[in-house]
């Protein structure tokens, strides 16, 4: 992809300045909005526990120490010491992430809102995509009726096995999975995702297996289902969102949980942030929140289609 | 041999898949925010040249197959089978009508050619981009008529017919892109 010499810059100069200036911008919509900017650690002695995510660790002062991959953790603790609404824009990291939507270490914009539920942060979340990227059209649509309409399935209700047979249908996959949400996640980012066209797409009403630390709560047909969302723009995953879990007790058992798959998965293991149980002990405010990802709204804001021409230095280069 | 892990994958490479050899072309990562992440991979079959996506977990690996190119000269034919000789040990090897395939109407005796090797034996063959080839059969040449465009159907001594110019005649010799089979000027003596 890369001609230049290696020690040169992956982005060019106009990408340099419309990344500065998205960065004022987001700033200011926040202002105006007055949600107050804060910088959380990037080091910290937890790590996040979802199966999903590998941490980088780092040896600081002689202790085993976790690059965060969100801010999420400190924020959620600001958010129980009384700090009111708050964003943070800074670097996230993800070991073993790379390619052209990712990068190991990128931006992410993360914010909450308190008293608001999911579908009053999409609101906010749509004001600032449109503010950036003009997208031919908006829609919003349960998780449920995207893969009804997709693939003409009950997300919720299939089981591995048809999912696993309707995704052979569409991709050439070989291995075995009892893991329901390992076909989901299949169908959504080789089949679903690019064919949601050109537009913004909310995706909401998760599968109650991928609440992650989204509540749950049963929908308007009586299926329990996580209240998180996810933003895409032409088929590109760009942010996730829950209505936030407060109930410390859930929040442990679910810690628990990951780290049982962690352990049947053969994942490394980390300790899980006590100081974020003993912060929604005292009291999470109810609150909805958000991360966007910064790399990918400047992709689609400057017609990029690979994250390296967005970073000063990507992943190759450093 | 060893075994690649999917975030090693690179273009170029060659493994084993469905028990083929295979080399892969592209390797795409995917994943959502919160969920699987996947390798979506395109390879193209080494032994048929059909060329397909597969997607693993990522973190799975393949083995990898022991496919090497080699730089090797062609010597003849001797109808059944081709040979060919590695020019430092001077070691011989056939490749049956299968690994030649459609290479075999470049192929011109001591011309330099590309021989990837499967476990030690002949899997394909490829001539150098351009060769230099006799004309030994087309129309007569039409003198002085080098301004007008026409072509004409002309073969080549290896059995491979190109468009030349009309005012080739045979016994000259042209140089040929053996991708496209284009004809692209008089050998230069």
């Amino acid at each position: 992809m890369m001609t230049t010499p290696d020690w040169q810059p992956s982005a060019d100069m106009p990408l340099l300045r419309a990344r500065a200036q998205l960065y004022a911008q987001l700033r200011t919509f926040f202002a105006e909005r007055r949600v107050l900017e804060v910088e959380v650690p990037l080091l910290a002695r937890a790590a996040a526990t979802d199966p999903h995510i590998d941490s980088i660790s780092a040896s600081v002062c002689g202790e085993l120490l976790y690059l965060q991959s969100s801010p999420e953790f400190f924020l959620k603790r600001l958010l129980a010491a009384g700090s009111g609404d708050i964003y943070s824009l800074g670097k996230a990291f993800r070991n073993g992430e790379a390619g052209r939507r990712h990068n190991p270490e990128f931006t992410m914009l993360e914010w909450y809102r308190l008293g608001w539920d999911d579908q009053q942060l999409m609101d906010e979340v749509e004001a600032l995509i449109v503010r950036f990227c003009a997208p031919s059209g908006i829609s919003r649509c349960s998780y449920r009726d995207l893969f009804e309409r997709h693939l003409g399935i009950d997300p919720h209700k299939a089981d591995a096995e048809q999912l696993s047979m309707l995704a052979r249908q569409h991709i050439d996959a070989d291995w075995q999975d009892n893991d329901r949400d390992v076909w989901l996640d299949l169908l959504m980012t080789h089949v679903i995702e690019p064919a949601m066209g050109e537009g913004l797409v909310f995706v909401y009403d998760f599968p109650e297996t991928q609440a992650a630390l989204a509540r749950v709560q049963p929908d308007e047909q009586g299926q329990s289902v996580a209240k998180r969302f996810e933003a895409y723009v032409r088929g590109v995953e760009l942010a996730n969102g829950y209505f936030e879990l407060t109930d410390a007790e859930e929040q442990a058992s679910r810690f628990c949980r990951d780290i049982e798959q962690r352990k049947r998965l053969g994942l490394p293991l980390y300790r899980s942030d006590e100081k974020l149980v003993q912060a929604l002990n005292s009291g999470l405010p109810d609150c909805a929140g958000v991360a966007l990802g910064v790399d990918r709204l400047l992709m689609l804001s400057s017609d990029c289609d690979d994250i390296r021409r967005s970073l000063a230095f990507a992943f190759e280069r450093i | 041999m060893g075994s690649y892990s999917t975030n090693e994958f690179r273009s170029g490479m060659k493994v084993m898949l469905d028990g083929e050899p295979c080399a892969i072309l592209d390797n795409e990562f995917v994943k959502p925010g919160k969920g699987q992440a996947f390798n979506r991979v395109k390879l193209r079959n080494l032994t048929t040249g059909r060329v397909w996506e597969r997607t693993f977990k990522s973190g799975e690996s393949l083995e990898a197959a022991d496919v090497m190119d080699h730089d090797m000269e062609y010597l003849y034919t001797d109808g059944e089978f081709w040979h060919f000789m590695e020019p430092n040990t001077f070691e011989q090897h056939q490749a049956d009508a299968k690994a030649v395939g459609d290479s075999a109407k470049w192929l011109k005796e001591q011309d330099t050619v590309v021989v990837t090797l499967y476990n030690g034996s002949p899997l394909a063959v490829t001539p150098p981009n351009h060769v230099e080839l006799e004309i030994v059969q087309t129309d007569p040449g039409l003198k002085g008529d080098t301004a007008q465009g026409g072509t004409k159907p002309a073969t080549l001594s290896t059995g491979a017919v190109v468009k030349v110019p009309l005012f080739l005649s045979e016994g000259e010799v042209v140089r040929v892109d053996t991708r496209t089979g284009e004809y692209l000027g008089r050998a230069k003596d």
